[in-house]
């Protein structure tokens, strides 16, 4: 019993389908929170697909399809009485490119509260500090918060998505490669930026650096081609992996 | 032999500029013809007065009104119909067969010559509705007219508003409905007050589907349920009944200034809009 409360996310038998084609096989493996969850692997092998289907965001394409649950807190995500929009304030996602709404950095962390109905000019303020700070940004825009958000670097959009998704104050946060296109001086404040979150969030990065993964991961998975390979301690996967896929692309003999 | 890029790329600037040059000096051609005749005989007086003697003399007061009546009472039905017929098909269906039937049909609208509409709301609104000529039946008419180059516009106005910004806003929560109207419509709005001012420009200058179902008469309109004139009517009946060039040129002027101070405000509005935005 005690164990089970640390469980965040349990996927159970999850196979996906984009047209027919089965991208994401007999998943099996569960999230625990406050704990940073890595996932690794090669360029299509499911990953993305996996990430996006834990708000639901696959849902916006087509011919999309998946069997097995998701389970959030213990109630399957994929329920037909669950409201997706909720679904989607409790489980937030930054995507791998920096987007920022074209609006002003203050309009772009207030617009999921916006939509829930904050219009509280005292508590959106407060918000806003929290969550820049947080993703470390404050200091640099604090004096312009009213410039569009287009405006800002992609290192500075990127941390801008990052305290946007803050601001619905989530469960869970899923981060898609977001450092991908950011220098490594972004990429740090990021990484510091989730080490501190993850006392208070359960996170789940999917990343093409593994050594992002050995840096800021607690457990890391291993995706290829759409099946997991391997999940464990982050320690154990990069000393001491059990399968040799692991091990060959950790240690970059493909991938 | 291969001719060097150095002479290539020479060969199409001289090209794509003489076309641009020769297609601005017919626009300026046209302008100057028109407004050298035309300038001479405006003057406030000329705008507002009305006519005498079926326009031969007097001036075009009762005209201007109707040319602002008619394409405004067309904007009003059209432009909210357009772009709510926009929003759905690109928002709310999924690019399924529907959606290109629906499209097709648009498109074959658009290229119905006007005429055709003017018929139509002849029988339509003029008889079989009872509405006679009048205000009602001729911006009714003009609304349909115009209601494709609308719809076209603003859909790939929507259309253009990039993907990731819906992800971001559904990512946040959002239903679709919010999503269009706090990112997509913003966005798309440049593009669709083009359509919009597209569509108030053909309807100004529209003639054959105003003289089926508003009629041409020259008396100041009372209700939206008398007849009325626009300004390219009048053009072409004192035009074509040689009644008078000179008022016909005079006409043609105020149209002309009509058009671009309606293309101007917009443009003037758009940029502020951005201008606010960014």
């Amino acid at each position: 019993m005690q164990q089970e409360k640390n469980i965040k996310i349990d996927i159970r038998h999850v196979n996906i389908f984009a047209r027919d084609v089965k991208i994401l096989k007999d998943l099996n493996f569960e999230v625990n929170s406050n704990q940073i969850l890595g996932i690794i692997g090669p360029a299509g092998s499911g990953k993305t697909t996996f990430l996006r289907s834990l708000n639901r965001m696959n849902e916006l394409e087509t011919g999309w399809r998946i069997d097995g649950q998701i389970l959030l807190d213990g109630k399957d995500i994929y329920d037909s009485e669950l409201d997706v929009n909720s679904l989607r304030k409790r489980v937030g996602i930054v995507f791998a490119l920096p987007v920022a709404l074209p609006m002003s950095i203050y309009e772009n962390i207030v617009y999921g509260l916006r939509l829930s109905g904050v219009s509280d000019k005292k508590r959106l303020d407060e918000i806003v500090e929290k969550s820049l700070s947080a993703a470390f940004l404050w200091d640099e825009v604090k004096d312009r918060l009213s410039l569009s958000g287009l405006r800002l670097s992609g290192g500075q959009q990127q941390r801008l998505c990052l305290a946007r998704v803050l601001a619905m104050e989530p469960d869970v946060i899923l981060l898609d490669e977001p450092c991908s296109g950011l220098d490594p001086i972004s990429t740090t404040w990021i990484e510091d930026a989730l080490t501190e979150l993850k006392k208070k969030y359960t996170i789940i990065l999917v990343t093409n650096n593994t050594m992002q993964a050995a840096r800021v991961a607690d457990m890391t998975a291993f995706f290829l081609m759409g099946e997991l390979i391997e999940i464990g301690l982050t320690k154990q996967i990069f000393t001491a992996p059990v399968k040799k896929e692991t091990s060959d692309y950790i240690t970059g003999r493909f991938g | 032999m291969r001719i060097p890029p150095k002479y290539t790329q020479i060969a199409a600037i001289t090209i794509l500029g003489a076309a641009t040059v020769f297609t601005v000096a017919i626009l300026i051609f046209i302008l100057v013809f028109v407004l050298e005749k035309g300038l001479p005989i405006l003057s406030l007086n000329f705008l507002f007065t009305s006519p005498a003697d079926m326009g031969r003399s007097g001036g075009i007061f009762p005209i201007l009104i109707g040319t602002v009546l008619l394409p405004l009472l067309a904007i009003i039905v059209a432009a909210p119909l357009g772009i709510a017929t926009s929003v759905y098909l690109v928002e709310f269906t999924n690019e399924s067969r529907i959606t290109r039937l629906i499209r097709f049909g648009t498109d074959c609208l658009a290229g119905v010559p006007s005429i055709i509409f003017g018929l139509f709301g002849f029988i339509f609104f003029v008889t079989i509705l009872g509405m006679g000529w009048s205000i009602m039946s001729g911006g009714l008419s003009l609304a349909f007219m115009i209601l494709p180059t609308i719809i076209r516009t603003s859909e790939e106005a929507i259309r253009a508003v990039p993907k990731a910004y819906r992800e971001v806003s559904f990512s946040l929560g959002a239903s679709r409905w919010q999503t269009v109207r706090k990112v997509v419509i913003p966005n798309a709005l440049p593009g669709v007050v083009t359509g919009v001012v597209l569509g108030i420009g053909r309807s100004i200058e529209e003639t054959a589907v105003v003289i089926f179902t508003a009629g041409s008469s020259l008396l100041i309109p009372t209700s939206v349920f008398d007849s009325t004139r626009t300004m390219a009517v009048h053009f072409y009946i004192l035009a074509r009944e040689g009644l008078s060039m000179e008022n016909a040129y005079g006409t043609a002027a105020a149209l002309i200034i009509a058009v671009l101070i309606v293309n101007l405000t917009a443009y003037f509005m758009m940029h502020r809009f951005i201008a606010k935005r960014n």
